[in-house]
């Protein structure tokens, strides 16, 4: 029998679930070698299904998602969190840095129908989870790799690099120290190709911290490159704002003067 | 300088790449883009970044451009031949799997190409020949590196304009160009002093039909060559292999390691670090994978992880690695000092670690 598997969605964008749907021909052979059983985005809805991989998109964000969560982690037998909104809150868990009450009250008429938790949290806190893939959004490439590792009964090994090796090895010019870009890719997992300093653009960090993150160096990089401390905040305070050491370097540079 | 110098006026030059051109599979020199110097396929002498100079200092890399019309008064870019010879990503092998699960093991042949380069400099070389001692003369040659080395004609250009992050005169290894090249260039006002240095290098030179350079071109490429051994930076005088040994606790590491952002990024620009990893990439559905190999760096998690254990996990341990092992593992294990003072990991560091100023700091008494 073929193993089973779900993709389940909480609050998030629906581009990690994209990286199914943009798989193309592996999409084909993934049918093949696995039974999907739920997966809103691509028409399959069986929500209470059990199955052997659980896919977990976005994060928790309101009150019914932790019973939810509970719900599926005893309906699955290996759960995989997917993209930096389940891994680390994503681009929602900005909230946790403000009062949104006042927020919510000034943009919506009715705000007493808004269910909506102080604060935003990765899958992990709720749940026990065995994989996590980064990225924002995730990319084809790691889910086939993990679904893969799974068949063949092996851990999947996590990306390990900074984005830096990504750029050397593909010849990628430095837009920090030719450019004084403000690159995250110093202290970022690779797993995206490199993919905004292939086109000249600075890192934003969104495969998440490296392992050995030195993120206070770089900001003191930054601020020497002539960043004042809001931007700094805003660089360090994006897409996984929410996982350390990025938090608490957003906490430090966000109390300084600009 | 012992080989004969010939001149080869500015103008000849698009002979001699024409030349590179009809004997070599592709011929590469430097070309600026997405301002920086890079070797790219060469054909027209135009592409050559006639009036351009790099400006290197700690973090930092920009290139700025006049009406000069000498082509080679850069130092150098954050690649020149490691990546031609050592590359950063290829399959080894290719493993198939049947349906009974029987597997079968397919090597890749290492593509014989011949490749040309001009522009290679004495720091190069310097690591050419460090390379060559790791990937060829060892005990298991290395074929996918031995393909890409046979093939390979080298012009490399004698340095005439160090920048400031450069310290080859004192690693011992520049500005002049030492052995491993084919036809070496100095370059003057109105052209170049060449000379064959080895036998296909030599029979190249003779085909060009240049007169001899004069004395007092020779005087001028000499000059060109002490004046650029005039440079900013230089290694510590001392033994830096029995020092780095020693002074394995010393406080500096960890004041490094505040600034170190461990990224790995002086390793993958280092002309000499040669560390790679090996990693699958199969199909799904695993009837077959790509055993590949890239280019991996000390500074990586997975370097040091053996077991479920890690010998080095924090940034201080691994830069204590790196250093260690470049300027003091290295003498015993290659005869020499890793490092050929290229410069390369000081620019390129994005926060600007300079490898003479630590060196330094290391050196001096304990405080």
């Amino acid at each position: 029998m073929k193993p089973s598997v779900a993709v389940h969605k909480f609050s998030s964008c629906d581009g990690c679930q994209l990286a199914f749907l943009n798989l193309g021909e592996d999409l084909l052979a993934l049918t093949e070698l696995v039974d999907i059983r739920h997966f809103l985005e691509a028409g399959l809805a069986e929500e209470d299904a059990k199955v052997d991989i659980a896919f977990i998109e976005g994060s928790v964000s309101t009150s019914e998602d932790a019973a939810r969560l509970r719900h599926i982690r005893d309906n699955s037998r290996h759960l995989i969190t997917i993209g930096a909104c389940a891994t680390a809150g994503g681009i929602q868990a900005l909230r946790n840095l403000h009062d949104t009450t006042g927020w919510t009250a000034a943009l919506y008429a009715s705000p007493q129908y808004i269910d909506s938790l102080d604060q935003v949290t990765p899958i992990r806190d709720v749940i026990p989870v065995d994989l996590e893939l980064w990225g924002c959004p995730v990319n084809g490439r790691q889910v086939i790799a993990a679904v893969q590792q799974l068949l063949f009964g092996v851990a999947p090994p996590r990306q390990q690099d900074s984005v830096c090796l990504d750029c050397k090895r593909a010849g990628n010019t430095c837009v920090l120290v030719s450019g004084n870009a403000p690159c995250l890719g110093p202290v970022t997992h690779a797993g995206c190709g490199a993919l905004c300093p292939a086109f000249g653009r600075a890192c934003y960090g969104c495969y998440g911290p490296l392992e050995n993150s030195n993120t206070e160096a770089l900001a003191q990089q930054f601020a020497r490159l002539g960043l004042d401390a809001a931007a700094i905040t805003r660089r360090f305070g994006l897409i996984t704002s929410g996982a350390e050491p990025f938090a608490g370097t957003v906490a430090k540079w966000r109390g300084l003067p600009t | 300088m012992d080989e004969p110098n010939q001149f080869l006026p500015r103008a000849g030059l698009q002979t001699l790449i024409d030349r590179l051109n009809h004997a070599f599979d592709r011929c590469l020199g430097p070309v600026v883009l997405d301002g920086i110097v890079q070797m790219r396929p060469l054909s027209r002498v135009e592409q050559l970044p006639a009036g351009h100079h790099d400006h290197q200092a700690p973090g930092s890399y920009r290139m700025t451009r006049d009406d000069g019309t000498r082509q080679f008064d850069w130092a150098n870019g954050p690649q020149a031949l490691k990546p031609l010879l050592f590359t950063p990503e290829e399959p080894l092998w290719r493993v198939d799997r049947d349906d009974t699960g029987r597997l079968a093991f397919t090597p890749h042949n290492p593509m014989r190409q011949r490749t040309a380069v001009i522009g290679a400099r004495a720091c190069d070389l310097a690591a050419l020949r460090l390379q060559d001692q790791h990937f060829l003369h060892g005990e298991h040659p290395d074929p996918y590196y031995g393909a890409r080395r046979d093939g390979l004609f080298l012009v490399a250009v004698d340095c005439s304009h160090p920048t400031d992050t450069c310290f080859c005169a004192s690693s011992g290894d520049g500005p002049g160009c030492g052995d491993g090249a084919d036809i070496v260039l100095t370059e003057l006002d109105d052209g170049f002093l060449l000379r064959g240095t080895s036998d296909p290098g030599r029979a190249m030179a003779a085909s060009l039909g240049l007169a001899a350079a004069t004395t007092a071109q020779r005087q001028a490429g000499r000059e060109r060559i002490v004046a650029a051994a005039a440079q900013q930076r230089a290694l510590p005088d001392a033994d830096l292999s029995a020092v780095l040994f020693a002074r394995q606790d010393h406080p500096q590491w960890a004041r490094i390691a505040d600034r170190c952002l461990a990224c790995g990024n002086c390793t993958a620009v280092c002309p000499t670090c040669f560390c790679h990893r090996s990693q699958e990439d199969p199909v799904l559905g695993g009837s077959h994978s790509e055993h590949l190999r890239l280019w991996d760096s000390c500074f990586s998690p997975g370097h040091a992880y053996l077991h479920g254990a890690h010998l080095r996990e924090s940034i201080r341990d691994r830069y204590r690695q790196w250093l260690t092992h470049k300027f003091g593992g290295w003498v015993t294990q290659y005869g020499r000092s890793g490092c050929t003072g290229c410069g390369r990991c000081i620019s390129w560091c994005p926060v600007g670690i300079d490898v003479t100023a630590e060196l330094a700091a290391l050196t001096e008494a304990t405080k």
